[in-house]
C-alpha cells in the first residue's frame, strides 16, 4: 500500500518507476504531485506533457491527462493543448537536454509568449537515458561519455535564460530541499503566465560516476551544502557564496497572458457568438 | 505522535540509502539492500524520509486515514 | 448573405474547406508557397471561435496542432517541401498515438531550399515514406481550386474517422492557381467527426471488427496516457512482442481494410484510349490541355487516369485499364516517383513511359503531346 498522496496522484500499477536507485527524479515527481494537490486542482483538468528522456517518463506514472511526446517538443505540444482549452492546467515535465538543447527554441518562444504553462525542468546535468553524454547543463570542465577529456562547453543557467526570454515566473529548487521545491512549483502553477521551475536532480548512475561525485547520498549532501536560498544569500559575503548555487524564486512579474489575449481577439472578431 | 505510523514497502525500495543518511534520529538502516526501521523507539515520525524517498517506499501513515 | 461563388487561390480554398469541415485550430510557420494558408487561417479562425498560432518553427507547428487535437479540436498545419521534411518525426507520432491531424504540403521544387516559388511534385514519396517506421497514411492530391475546397473537407473526415495523419499533397500550381470556387456550406457537405466514447482506461482497445479506438478529449475526465512508444490497449508502453505486433497490424489495417472506401480517382476518356496518361495534382491541368489538343486530331485517342487519393494508390483500377490500353505515360513534376508505383502495378500489361520536369517550369500540353508521338 502506498501513501495517500501517491495513491491519489500516481498510477500505482505502473510503479515502481524505471529510475535508478538514488535518482532525484522520483523526489521531484512527488513534489509536482504534492504541488498540484496543494493547489486543490481537479485532476481531470490537469494535463502533464513531457518530451523524451529520463525526466519525461514521469508523465506515464502520474494520474492525470498525460501526453508523452517527441524529444524536445513537449512545450510546443503543451502550447497547443493550452491554447485549445485554456481551462486546463498544463504542466510540462522535461529534462535539461529535452528543454534546453533539442527543445531550446520552443522553451524561449513559450517564455516570450507568456502562455500560462508551468514548466518543471528535472535537471540532472547529463543525458541519462542514452547513457551519460554531456548536456547544456553539464558544468564546464566536467565529464560525460562524449566529453571524455572534460566538457569545454559553458552551461546554461536555465532560470536566467527563461527570464531573459520573457518568462514571468522563474525559480530554482533541488531534489534535496523538498518543502521549498514543492512551494516553488505550487507558486508556478498559481502564477498566471509562463512559469519555469528548475529542479536540480541527482544522477548517481552517470553524472555522479563519470565525475567521481561519490554515492547518491554524497550527491544529496553536496546539494545540502552548496545550494543556498537566495534570500539567505543576501546576508552572505562574496567569499561565502563562491561556487554556491542560488535557489528559490528568481524572478516574477505580471504581464498579459497569451490565451487571454487570444480570447480577446476572438471576442473582437465575433467568434465567441 | 502516537497516531502516526512509519510504513515501509520493501518491494519498491531500491536501497539508495537517502532516507537513512538524512534521518535526524538515525533510526533507519539499509539491510540487505532494503530499508529497515532499526530503532522504532527513537523515531519521531517527522516524515523527512517520505519526502526524500525517490521510490515512495517509506512514508508516515496517520491513523484513521 | 455572402455569395457561394468566389474567385480564390487554391491555398485560400483549402482554408475555406478546412473551416467548413470544422477546423478550430491551426499552428504553422511561414513558408513559400503555402503561406497564404497560414494568413487566411489567421483571419478566419478567430471569426469562427477557432485558434491560430504562428509557432517558432515547423516542428512546433505540427506539435502544437497535435496538442490541440488531443484537447479535442480539429487541427491543421500547412507547409512546403523543407518544412514538410521537418515535420516528419511528428507525423510518425500522430500515426502511433492515433491523433487526427491534417498536414498540407504545397510542394515546391527541391531538394533543400531549391526553387521556393516553382512547381514540383518532388514530395510524392516523402508523403508516404518520410517518417521512420511502417505507418499508415492517407495522401490526397487536388487538381483544381474547387478540389482544394472539397478535398480538404475529405482530409478532415478521414483524419477524424480513422485517427490518422492525412496529408493534403498540393503543389505550387494548384496552390497559387486562381479560379472560381463554390463554397459549399457545411450543411450540404458530409462532415465526419471522431468517434467519441467512454474509454475507461482502455484507450486503444477496439471492438470486434473495428479498427479505430474511440476518442475522449483531454479534460473530459478519462485521464489516459498518450505516448509515441509502442503501447498496449491501455495506452502504456510495452515491449511485449505480441502486443506490439498486434498494435502495428491494427494501425496498418485501419487503412488497409478500408482502402476501397478511402481511394478515389478520376478516369477521363479511358474507355477506348490508346494511350492513358497517369498524373495527379497540378500536372493534370497540362494533361487536360494535351487531351484537348489531341481531340482535334482524330488519330490519337488519349485518356487520363488521375489518382486523387495518391496513397493508398488506386492499383486495381489502373491494373484493369493497363490490360486494355496500348501505352501508359506517367507525367509528373519530378524525376519519376509515382512512375515506380505505376510500373509495380502495370507490370508487363503494356509499355510504361515517363515525362517529367524538375527545372521549375511546368509541363506544357505540347511537351506531353511531343512525348506521346515519340513513345507511341
Amino acid at each position: 500500500m502506498p501513501s495517500k498522496l501517491i495513491e491519489k496522484t500516481m498510477r500505482v500499477n505502473r510503479l515502481p518507476h524505471i529510475w535508478c536507485p538514488g535518482c532525484g527524479h522520483g523526489i521531484l515527481m512527488r513534489d509536482v504531485a504534492q504541488a498540484i494537490e496543494n493547489c486543490g486542482l481537479d485532476p481531470d483538468k490537469v494535463v502533464i506533457v513531457s518530451g523524451i528522456g529520463c525526466s519525461s517518463r514521469a508523465a506515464g506514472y502520474m494520474n492525470y491527462n498525460t501526453l508523452h511526446t517527441t524529444h524536445g517538443r513537449a512545450i510546443a505540444f503543451a502550447t497547443g493543448v493550452k491554447l485549445a482549452n485554456p481551462e486546463l492546467t498544463v504542466i510540462v515535465i522535461t529534462g535539461d537536454g529535452d528543454a534546453t538543447a533539442i527543445g531550446g527554441n520552443h522553451l524561449i518562444h513559450a517564455c516570450r509568449r507568456n502562455i500560462d504553462l508551468t514548466v518543471v525542468v528535472f535537471n540532472n546535468n547529463i543525458y541519462g537515458m542514452t547513457g551519460g553524454q554531456y548536456s547544456p547543463t553539464t558544468p564546464h570542465g566536467e565529464k560525460g561519455t562524449t566529453a571524455p577529456y572534460g566538457n569545454i562547453d559553458y552551461n546554461f543557467d536555465i532560470p536566467k535564460l527563461a527570464e531573459s526570454a520573457g518568462a514571468t515566473y522563474t525559480a530554482r529548487g533541488t531534489a534535496f530541499h523538498v518543502p521549498q521545491m514543492i512551494k516553488l512549483i505550487e507558486n508556478g502553477i498559481k502564477h498566471h503566465g509562463f512559469s519555469l521551475i528548475e529542479g536540480l536532480s541527482v544522477c548517481p548512475t552517470y553524472y555522479g560516476r563519470k565525475n567521481k561525485k561519490g554515492s547518491a547520498v554524497d550527491m544529496y549532501n553536496w546539494q545540502k551544502e552548496n545550494c543556498i536560498d537566495a534570500a539567505k544569500a543576501q546576508k552572505m559575503s562574496a567569499e561565502e557564496l563562491e561556487g554556491k548555487i542560488l535557489t528559490g524564486e528568481m524572478s516574477r512579474c505580471e504581464k498579459p497572458e497569451y490565451t487571454d489575449m487570444y480570447m480577446e481577439i476572438i471576442r473582437k472578431c465575433g467568434g465567441d457568438k | 505522535m502516537e497516531n502516526k505510523k512509519l510504513v515501509i514497502n520493501p518491494a519498491w525500495c531500491k536501497g539508495c540509502g537517502i532516507c537513512a543518511a538524512f534521518c535526524p534520529k538515525e533510526v533507519l538502516a539499509i539491510v540487505h539492500e532494503k530499508v529497515q526501521l532499526i530503532n522504532e523507539a527513537d523515531c519521531i515520525k517527522c516524515g523527512l524520509c517520505e519526502l526524500r524517498c525517490p521510490d515512495y517506499a517509506i512514508y508516515i501513515e496517520k491513523e484513521g486515514e | 448573405m455572402a455569395t457561394r461563388f468566389h474567385l480564390l487561390q487554391g491555398n485560400e480554398a483549402c482554408v475555406e474547406g478546412a473551416i467548413a469541415a470544422g477546423m478550430k485550430f491551426y499552428a504553422g510557420y511561414p513558408i513559400t508557397p503555402s503561406t497564404e494558408i497560414a494568413e487566411r487561417s489567421a483571419v478566419r479562425l478567430p471569426q469562427v471561435g477557432g485558434k491560430f498560432i504562428q509557432m517558432e518553427d515547423e516542428i512546433a507547428g505540427i506539435a502544437a496542432a497535435l496538442g490541440a487535437s488531443v484537447a479535442g479540436l480539429k487541427a491543421m498545419t500547412a507547409t512546403s517541401g523543407p518544412g514538410f521534411s521537418l515535420k516528419q518525426e511528428n507525423i510518425g507520432y500522430a500515426s502511433i498515438a492515433e491523433i487526427p491531424i491534417v498536414i498540407v504540403d504545397v510542394q515546391r521544387a527541391g531538394p533543400s531550399t531549391g526553387l521556393p516559388t516553382s512547381p514540383s511534385q518532388g514530395d510524392y514519396m516523402q508523403s508516404k515514406w518520410g517518417t521512420h517506421g511502417d505507418h499508415p497514411v492517407i495522401v490526397i492530391s487536388p487538381s483544381s481550386v474547387q478540389e482544394c475546397y472539397n478535398l480538404t473537407v475529405r482530409c478532415f473526415n478521414m483524419a477524424e474517422r480513422f485517427r490518422v495523419p492525412v496529408i493534403f499533397l498540393m503543389d505550387e500550381i494548384v496552390g497559387h492557381l486562381r479560379e472560381g470556387c463554390e463554397l459549399i456550406p457545411p450543411e450540404e457537405l458530409e462532415i465526419n467527426n471522431r468517434i467519441e466514447g467512454n474509454i475507461t482506461g482502455m484507450t486503444y482497445a477496439v471492438s470486434e471488427g473495428n479498427y479505430v479506438p474511440e476518442f475522449a478529449a483531454f479534460g473530459e475526465g478519462e485521464r489516459y496516457n498518450v505516448t509515441g512508444l509502442f503501447h498496449d490497449d491501455t495506452g502504456f508502453p510495452t515491449n511485449d512482442n505480441t502486443i506490439t505486433r498486434n498494435q502495428e497490424r491494427r494501425l496498418m489495417d485501419k487503412i488497409r481494410m478500408r482502402r476501397d472506401r478511402i481511394m478515389q480517382w478520376e478516369e477521363k476518356d479511358c474507355e477506348d484510349a490508346d494511350v492513358i496518361i497517369v498524373c495527379y495534382g497540378g500536372t493534370a491541368r497540362s494533361v487536360m490541355g494535351a487531351m484537348e489538343e489531341a481531340s482535334k486530331m482524330d488519330f490519337l485517342k488519349i485518356g487520363m487516369f488521375r489518382p486523387i487519393t495518391v496513397w493508398p494508390f488506386p492499383e486495381k483500377a489502373l491494373e484493369k485499364l493497363s490490360k486494355k490500353c496500348k501505352h501508359i505515360l506517367v507525367a509528373e513534376h519530378n524525376n519519376g516517383q509515382m512512375l515506380l508505383e505505376v510500373q509495380r502495378v502495370v507490370k508487363d500489361n503494356c509499355p510504361v513511359s515517363f515525362i517529367g520536369k524538375i527545372d521549375g517550369t511546368t509541363l506544357t500540353p505540347d511537351d506531353i503531346l511531343t512525348k506521346i508521338t515519340e513513345v507511341y
